[in-house]
């Protein structure tokens, strides 16, 4: 199978390999795809709580060079961006970016998941905070 | 010596033609041209002569006499051959053949088409190691039984069937036996009497011979086979194959069982070694590395090993420089990931990190230096990026993760 060049600077330079301290609140996690499938991506963002701007973000993925490209590809798309625009992050955009063929358009799909499952996290925790922070001022 | 790249280690799917094999065959493409049916003039008879010649070769390397050998056009129509051959002939006898899960697909394919016509067929599993009892054959052997079909050597883990023990049960049930050895013809020993095999699939290009040429022994005395021919016309083959014959192709092929006659037990011992070094200086400096198969009854020249929480893909974009396989669902276009793994029990996620080494005649030790560097360079790099790794390093117990993806 031939690779994009695009895929394959991604695969021998990934970005933003690395994680984030997933117990932080101002952190979102995303993990998605299972071993079986033979794709797991892990996508973690750092949140601006003032700003609502994505202010880092980190993966690591163990799957094929297309899955690897599409989630460092997905790190560098997020970053700056606020979480509303974050959303609008489409799999057809990575596609498109990416050269990706028919075959492995799960990958960018995937990517599109973990932006997604990211950013509930982070909104779960804020959640549950704004809900901790309430009992306390009740109590 | 200077290291010339890529480096070849992919020798279950083809191996080059050996130069000995090539010069060979040169002089049958232009000069000795003749059909070898042409009775009556001498461009005929010499073609005639370099296939007798040829079938004497390859009946040599396998024990057999000269006129149990049929030249086809490779070891998938050899496979077809055997098992439709004898499923039209005999199933007046009984409509009953038994195979195994983990034979090539020219054997599995064969036999579901064989199904769809109204024949029954026992699949048996194999074991962890890849291995089948002879007791199952033994067991599934009924009255209606007429062909027992299981490959010498496997091609993608390279474990070696115990064919002699399943030979004398066949032998002793009257059930005719076939054995796909193409991947075991010439690279370890075979012996039809021995094996009592009736039937054998081998192919040129798996040792060192030209593509798109093959043969099929089939036993002409105590059982004498009879087999139902697929392709009709001239009757070729006596009678079993009709076809112009490929005369350079089988120059080819005859000469490359000479070679194997002569160097097999020698170059098994150097590739066997090369193997060795090659496993060892993974699964020395790499942890968690499987090898998939039973080492012990292995092909000398096969290195099928899984490499935990690194992708089999990914691995194979980062050893670019040398050619293996993986049992990766995304190097397939089905995304299934490879069903001789699934056989042998290896869980769905070491079989997307298999990778297959198949090394050969030309490989040399400075090569397997090289590729050990570069695979552990690759899988230690690629777990740096595995969020599977990081959460085994964290203790985490992956099988008890609820992944989002199941």
């Amino acid at each position: 199978m031939a690779y994009s060049d695009k895929v394959i600077d991604h695969y021998n330079n990934p970005r933003n390999v690395g994680s984030l301290d997933k117990k932080d609140p101002s952190v979102g996690t995303g993990l998605v795809g299972a071993p079986e499938c033979g794709d797991v991506m892990k996508l973690q963002i750092k949140i601006n709580p003032e700003t609502q701007v994505i202010e880092d973000a980190k993966f690591k993925t163990f799957g094929c060079g297309s899955a690897i490209a599409s989630s460092s590809l997905a790190t560098e798309w997020v970053k700056g961006r606020t979480l509303d625009e974050a959303l609008t992050i489409k799999n057809t955009e990575i596609v498109k970016e990416l050269n990706l063929p028919p075959v492995k358009i799960h990958c960018s799909v995937l990517a599109e998941d973990a932006i997604r499952a990211a950013i509930r996290d982070y909104q779960t925790k804020q959640g549950d905070e704004t809900a901790s922070e309430e009992a306390t001022a009740t109590a | 010596m200077s290291l010339k790249l890529p480096i070849y280690m992919d020798n279950h799917a083809t191996t080059p033609c050996d130069p000995r094999v090539f010069e060979a065959m040169r002089p049958y493409f232009t000069e000795v041209f003749g059909n070898a049916a042409s009775r009556n003039h001498s461009f005929g008879w010499e073609g005639e002569e370099a296939v007798e010649n040829s079938r004497k070769q390859v009946a040599d390397l396998i024990g057999a006499s000269s006129k149990e050998i049929v030249f086809t056009s490779g070891a998938t129509e050899s496979d077809n051959l055997a098992i439709k051959g004898v499923a039209d002939m005999y199933y007046e006898k009984g409509d009953h053949i038994i195979t195994v899960v983990t034979e090539h697909k020219a054997v599995l394919d064969t036999c579901k088409k064989l199904e769809k016509r109204g024949f029954k067929v026992t699949y048996l599993s194999v074991d962890k190691d890849g291995l089948i009892s002879p007791d199952d054959i033994r067991n599934a052997i009924t009255d209606k039984t007429i062909l027992v079909s299981v490959m010498m050597a496997n091609n993608e883990i390279g474990v070696i069937q115990p064919i002699a023990e399943i030979g004398k049960i066949c032998r002793e049930r009257g059930v005719l036996f076939h054995t796909d050895a193409t991947q075991a013809i010439g690279k370890i020993p075979f012996d039809v009497n021995a094996l009592n095999v009736d039937l054998a699939s081998l192919s040129a290009h798996k040792i060192y011979g030209p593509k798109g040429v093959g043969g099929l022994y089939v036993r002409r005395r105590n059982p004498r086979v009879m087999l139902v021919p697929m392709m009709d016309g001239g009757g070729h083959e006596r009678g079993m194959r009709s076809g112009t014959l490929n005369v350079t192709g089988i120059v080819g092929l005859g000469k490359a069982c000479e070679i194997a006659t002569g160097e097999m037990t020698e170059e098994n011992q150097r590739i066997f070694s090369l193997r060795e070094k090659l496993r060892t200086g993974i699964m020395d400096e790499v942890p968690d590395v499987y090898v998939n198969g039973n080492l012990e009854h292995r092909l000398p020249g096969n290195l099928n090993v899984s490499f935990a929480y690194v992708e089999g893909e990914s691995l194979l974009m980062g050893i670019n420089d040398i050619a293996v396989s993986s049992g990766s669902a995304c190097t397939s276009a089905s995304l299934e990931p490879s069903y001789v793994l699934k056989a042998l029990g290896v869980g769905e996620e070491l079989a997307h990190s298999s990778i297959r080494f198949g090394l050969g005649r030309f490989n040399t030790e400075e090569e397997v230096d090289y590729a050990i560097g570069r695979v552990n360079e690759a899988v230690n790099r690629l777990r740096e990026l595995s969020p599977l790794w990081e959460m085994v390093q964290e203790g985490i117990d992956l099988s008890k993760v609820h992944w989002a993806g199941e």
